[in-house]
């Protein structure tokens, strides 16, 4: 039984084709029962989100499966396979296996780390579940999947680190000023970064905004989206020593934040510490602000380098990452192999037991004058005969089954001894029951 | 036995030191959480051992410079041990823990020749007085190594370096809590310390104050630490000048510590 992977992503496809390829979640009952139905697929998944739409399954057949499932992907978008075909990847075995480990722990995410994918493939795995389209592998594919992302996430730090500005400035502040659930900020001027710096502040806890504007209505407006405190401009002063946080972003030509206004500030504040963030160019804070003794200023640019360091970093924890999921590879692929071992010994035992058969009848027949006893004792040696042989085959596959390879002695037992057909038969079978 | 204590906590005091100083290159949940398991079990056998000199000697073992250092190094990681836990600062661990085991080294490897007791030491204000001064000074360490912390991380901050020991460290406002709280409880225990110090002056050799070095030392500490308190309530005082306040102060306790001899000789 092997696992395959068919689908695309941002990496293979843009966003046009990904439209078109798209399966909507609310009717994902019906392609999922098209899936199943499928010549030679087993078990399937269907992952579809606004950067991937992969399909995970099971199959005895892995060429025919794959091809199968681009041919279903082309239909049920009304597709030609031509134009679809280029931008579909396929995997099979191990390469499946990894290439799912990989996308559930964000590492084939447009920014790595990225906490989405896992839920999303959490809901597809759902409604597979829901709609019985996925079986015992599946099951214990996805669930393996999800804990190595759990792995992953918690002993890397591949989602730890702030990778836009405005994080990094939350993360900043956070190590100036601890706890930011009392803190107040204070915005002047306005400006986009500003806004989503500011808001990720009161996503962190951030009690108290205020804002201030050449304009006061539009410091008013501002303070409105916050429930903060609107400041006239030339009273910026009286309120500065309120502010525990303050980003900047006014379009002044000169300086409007100074170093003694600071040490001013900070003396009122009894040195309790402040975080400025200048985001204006040309500057609003002056840069020599910094050396005050309980202020820290930052600018974009400085935000800009510790994105960039964390983007390198988190490359390095994704080398971490792969090193686990190879280890979780393995332990998987094992599991896998070991399911086939007990139908494969029993495909051979029926197997030889058919030949064993047929050539005793056929003796018997064609002997003339058979000593009464002699079919007993012509069955007792070929059982004998056939359990000898079969003897250490038997013990070497069950003991494979705990060690490595055993998908290798698989494919060859069943090749060498033609089992396909026989494991089939015997399946059905088990499954009846 | 004493002395299969005594090796046993330096084995696990050394052990938790290389771990906490390692937590400061490579991050590990296990490490730290081992590195404080280690230095709690540390903790445990060297008060083990410490009672049982005790129980020894029919007294505090806080009579002579090797019973001094272990006791003063007990009482550094039993305190480190409560900081840790109220603030979850293990980074704190790698500058606290070198401290307390080179005490703890230097006592080990001393020979405190066991004497009887001498009749200056056996009134009980001297016991008080020990015990009050090794806390306070215990609080003063963690006081210090914060304040060590704080000058480590606000350089980074200023110089725009973001490092790892950087992420290691806590918050600046948590490190200026830390050392807020220890000197609120150092300053207090250090003072009756004093008091009760002149109290057995008097038994001991007639008078309260003798302008002996280990007072006038101690007097200058205590001013130190006084400034330092005002400063923080009254004017404001945190962040680096503190911090340098703070590491000033503590150089000038170890000195009379470990300098400064008393005018009651024994």
């Amino acid at each position: 039984m092997n696992i395959i992977v068919v689908g695309l992503s941002h990496k293979t496809a843009n966003v046009e084709i990904r439209e078109k390829v798209a399966f909507a979640p609310s009717q994902i009952e019906k392609p999922l029962a098209e899936l199943v139905a499928l010549d030679s697929i087993i078990e399937g998944i269907i992952v579809s989100t606004c950067n991937r739409v992969e399909i995970y399954a099971t199959t005895r057949d892995i060429a025919g499966g794959i091809a199968r499932i681009k041919r279903f992907m082309a239909d049920y978008h009304h597709l030609s396979l031509e134009t679809l075909e280029p931008h579909l990847y396929c995997h099979h075995s191990e390469d499946a296996i990894r290439h799912v480990f990989r996308v559930a722990s964000s590492l084939d995410s447009m920014i790595v780390g990225e906490p989405q994918i896992l839920g999303q493939i959490k809901t597809s795995y759902g409604y597979a579940a829901e709609y019985k389209s996925s079986g015992i592998i599946l099951n214990r594919f996805l669930h393996k999947a999800f804990s190595v992302a759990k792995r992953v996430r918690t002993e890397t730090k591949i989602a730890s680190s702030a990778v836009s500005v405005a994080f990094a400035a939350v993360e900043l502040a956070k190590k100036v000023l601890g706890d930011l659930s009392d803190k107040t900020v204070m915005l002047v001027g306005a400006g986009e970064m500003c806004e989503l710096a500011a808001k990720h502040f009161m996503n962190c806890g951030a009690k108290g905004v205020m804002v201030t504007n050449r304009t006061f209505e539009r410091a008013e407006k501002l303070a409105e989206e916050f429930a903060g405190e609107a400041v006239h401009f030339d009273e910026l002063f009286q309120h500065l020593h309120r502010a525990d946080i303050v980003l900047s972003s006014t379009g002044a030509p000169h300086i409007i934040i100074g170093p003694r206004d600071v040490e001013d500030v900070i003396k009122r504040r009894k040195f309790r510490p402040m975080f400025f963030i200048d985001i204006a160019v040309p500057r609003d804070i002056d840069q020599k602000v910094d050396n005050v003794d309980g202020a820290f200023l930052f600018t974009v640019d400085d935000l800009q380098e510790i994105v960039q360091a964390n983007l390198a970093q988190r490359s390095l924890e994704a080398e971490k990452a792969e090193q686990i999921i190879n280890q979780e590879i393995g332990q998987f692929h094992k599991w896998l192999s070991s399911l086939e071992v007990t139908p494969t010994i029993v495909a051979m035992r029926s197997r030889f037991d058919e030949i064993r058969r047929v050539e005793l009848e056929k003796t018997i027949a064609n002997w003339k004058d058979l000593p009464p006893d002699a079919e007993k004792r012509l069955e007792t040696m070929t059982m004998a005969i056939m359990n000898k042989m079969l003897h250490t085959p038997t013990a070497v596959l069950k003991k494979a089954g705990q060690g490595g390879r055993v998908d290798l002695y698989i494919d060859a037992m069943r090749q060498l001894f033609e089992l396909e057909a026989a494991a089939e038969e015997n399946e059905e079978l088990d499954l009846e029951e | 036995m004493t002395h299969f204590f005594y090796l046993l906590t330096l084995a696990l005091y050394g052990t938790a030191t290389i771990m906490y100083l390692t937590c400061l290159v490579r991050s590990s949940t296990n490490l730290s959480l081992w590195a404080g398991r280690l230095l709690v079990a540390g903790c445990l056998t060297h008060l083990l051992s410490t009672i049982h000199l005790a129980v020894k000697l029919q007294h505090l073992p806080l009579t002579n410079t090797q019973e001094s250092l272990s006791f003063f190094s007990l009482v550094i990681i039993a305190s480190f041990i409560f900081f840790e836990r109220r603030y979850k600062v293990t980074t704190l661990g790698s500058f606290i823990t070198p401290i307390a085991l080179l005490m703890f080294g230097i006592s080990a490897a001393l020979h405190g020749a066991v004497k009887p007791l001498p009749p200056v030491l056996q009134s009980n204000w001297f016991w008080i007085h020990a015990l009050l001064a090794f806390f306070s000074y215990a609080a003063f360490t963690i006081a210090a190594g914060v304040a060590v912390m704080y000058l480590i991380q606000n350089h980074f901050l200023k110089k725009k370096h973001f490092s790892g020991l950087f992420q290691k460290l806590p918050a600046l406002d948590t490190m200026d809590d830390i050392s807020y709280r220890s000197l609120a409880i150092g300053f207090p225990l250090l003072t009756i310390a004093i008091i009760t110090g002149s109290i057995w002056s008097e038994k001991a050799i007639g008078s309260y104050w003798n302008w002996d070095p280990k007072q006038t030392w101690s007097l200058i500490t205590w001013m130190l630490y006084a400034a330092q308190l005002h400063g923080r309530l009254v004017i404001g005082w945190r962040g680096k000048r503190a911090a340098i306040l703070s590491i000033t102060a503590f150089v000038v306790l170890l000195i009379t510590f470990l300098g400064m001899k008393h005018s009651i000789n024994w």
